[in-house]
């Protein structure tokens, strides 16, 4: 595995294991993040504000004042060898409802057609795989997912939209995401989640983590409106559509 | 300190929100850092109020602003090159910026209009907000910091007080720096055609409509992609210069998302990110390279400016003596400053009797 340390300015620095999507760079780069992470505890790394892990690299932000990029490198040398011998995180599965209907899916008849399937076939398809979370960003909560089944791989929508609502499940290239906020997106629009994935209010703020397992699951319209009702009068807690065994796990965790 | 005052929003302008330092440590959840996009305006601006240099303030942009003291005096403080009026009971008055007043009960404080740049800093005394993630920044998309996440807009209220009772002022303010901005090349320059980075440099890019605290979009000779004009998405930082397959850059500024898909050919540099969020659609700019370790330079440089800025605070005369007037008519000799026209030089021994009772 090649490694490049790139510039992004006087204070931030990527580095880089490639320029693919692909577990095993994922899992050198949170190798290197958890590595940094220690080194921070044990109290190196000076001047080190945060990083940022995504597909293929983790990027440093640090304070140009406190510290610079040859010290910074200098004490990362050492880390990079263990990221190279990095293995997946273990992740927690989650089981996420999604209306695939009506107004809930406003590309899911163009995406059947340039597909050449039908929309149930798309549905069965994004329904019927589990994700790996590869990351967060973009927006706050905002988790790139994949791999996509190799049948539903199409390129971004020619014209992004202005407005993207809340909750849209979309898809594009090799992965789906779910837009936790309105936004303009590009991305293919095939359905609807109501679980809120950003609360500031929780010590997580973000639902899903990278490393996390997502599989959606169909509900018709009236039971997506019935989830919505829930969530928003607290009848309803999101962590519900955790994975029984991976709560347990949770559980466990919170009482150490 | 009065806890029972209040600042109300009479009038937002163009764009105004409560801004601080900024939140740190969540971009690996897609939190940008929002914050102040000129973080020497808040802290000169918080210095003049009393205030530690990283409390909220009222960050706005091409003046409008308009707060009125609701409920008991409140202090405030213009940092930015603006022009100020304060309505009272007694009238209209002008008012330099780079100092605080007091507002009594009733009065309000203006930003008429941006004298140079888009943005201006008013620092409250005895703003408190609660922290959402470590910081009241507001960042609007998530709903997170200042009031209720929202934008600052006419009948807002926000608590405030009359600080330590002392008025200060800036008796010079920073000059206006109208070099290139500086950028370091990378992290994907090489995605671009050799020419793009020496087109960057050499030619004159201008400010779009589209420049707000997400970002700046640019016009200019187009940047030539090697290949594709998309890469795997890895992460943004403010500073970013990521350019779309229309080849026309767009700096990302505090609340640009945290990752992106474009090729990003440089990232200016920290000491240069005010400069550049500050300047106006139409205007022009150029940009030089250096390199991350003399942009960390100049980040020191700029630093130790800041300090002898806030350094140089000092009180006004209890008769209401402004002190930026003595030392602008005083010790700034043949340098005119742009507000001038606000001031009315006092005799000269005044300053000097100012001067000497310096600590």
């Amino acid at each position: 595995m090649s490694v490049s340390i790139l510039d992004a300015g006087d204070a931030a620095l990527t580095i880089e294991f490639g320029d693919a999507i692909d577990p095993s760079l994922l899992a050198a780069v949170n190798a290197l993040d958890a590595a940094i992470a220690r080194r921070q505890a044990e109290g190196g790394l000076a001047g080190l504000i945060e990083t940022m892990p995504t597909f293929r690299s983790l990027t440093l932000f640090y304070d140009p004042l406190a510290t610079g990029r040859e010290a910074l490198v200098a004490e990362l040398r050492p880390l990079l060898d263990a990221a190279g011998r990095g293995a997946p995180a273990p992740g927690r599965q989650w089981r996420l409802p999604v209306c695939y209907e009506g107004e809930a899916a406003p590309d899911l008849a163009e995406v059947a057609r340039t597909l050449g399937i039908t929309e149930a076939e798309v549905v069965a398809l994004h329904a019927g795989t589990d994700y790996l979370v590869y990351m967060l960003g973009f927006l706050p909560g905002f988790p790139f997912m994949g791999d996509l089944p190799r049948k539903l791989r199409l390129p971004r929508r020619a014209e992004p939209r202005v407005r993207v609502p809340p909750g849209s499940v979309a898809i594009a290239t090799g992965l789906t995401a779910i837009y936790p906020w309105e936004s303009p997106g590009g991305w293919h629009l095939l359905g609807r989640c109501p679980v809120p994935l950003f609360d500031a209010r929780r010590d997580s703020p973000s639902l899903l983590a990278a490393g996390d397992r997502v599989r959606f699951v169909p509900v018709g319209a009236d039971e997506y409106r019935a989830i919505e009702a829930g969530l928003n009068s607290g009848e309803i807690d999101p962590f519900i559509w955790l994975d029984a065994d991976a709560k347990r796990v949770t559980a466990a965790q919170e009482g150490a | 300190m009065n806890t029972k005052a209040e600042l109300e929003i009479l009038a937002a302008g163009a764009y105004a929100s409560v801004q601080d330092g900024g939140r740190r440590g969540h971009r690996r959840i897609g939190v940008p850092w929002a914050g102040a996009l000129d973080s020497r305006l808040m802290r000169i601006a918080n210095a003049l109020a009393g205030n530690a240099e990283g409390a909220p303030v009222i960050e706005c942009f091409d003046g409008g602003l308009q707060v009125a003291a609701r409920g008991g005096a409140v202090r405030v403080a213009v940092a930015g090159d603006a022009s100020v009026e304060v309505e009272g009971r007694d009238g209209r008055r002008n008012l330099p910026s780079w100092r605080s007043v007091t507002l009594a009960e009733g009065e309000s404080l203006r930003i008429r209009r941006m004298l140079s740049g888009r943005i201006a800093v008013v620092a409250v005394a005895d703003l408190a907000l609660p922290a959402v993630m470590g910081s009241a920044a507001t960042y609007v998309r998530a709903g997170l910091g200042g009031l209720g996440g929202k934008a600052l807009a006419a009948g807002m209220r926000l608590p405030a007080g009359a600080g330590d009772g002392v008025d200060r002022a800036l008796p010079q303010p920073p000059l206006a720096d109208a070099g290139p901005i500086r950028i370091v090349p990378g992290p994907q320059a090489g995605h671009f055609t050799d020419d793009a980075l020496q087109t960057l440099t050499a030619a004159e890019y201008r400010v779009t409509a589209e420049a707000d605290r997400m970002g700046v979009r640019l016009e200019g000779p187009r940047l030539a992609h090697r290949g594709a004009a998309e890469i795997v998405s890895d992460a943004t930082v403010p500073g970013s210069i990521q350019v779309p397959g229309n080849g026309q850059p767009i700096v990302l500024l505090a609340d640009a998302q945290t990752a992106g898909g474009y090729p990003k050919i440089a990232t200016v540099i920290s000491a240069d990110l005010g400069r550049l969020a500050a300047l106006r659609p139409g205007q022009a700019l150029r940009f030089a390279t250096v390199t991350a370790d003399e942009g960390a330079t100049i980040a020191r440089a700029q630093e130790g400016e800041t300090r002898a800025l806030i350094g140089a605070i000092r009180p006004l005369l209890p008769d209401g003596i402004d002190v930026a007037v003595l030392y602008s008519a005083n010790l700034v000799g043949g340098v005119v400053h742009a507000l001038a026209a606000d001031y009315r030089p006092l005799p000269s021994d005044h300053a000097c009797n100012e001067r000497s009772s310096n600590p």
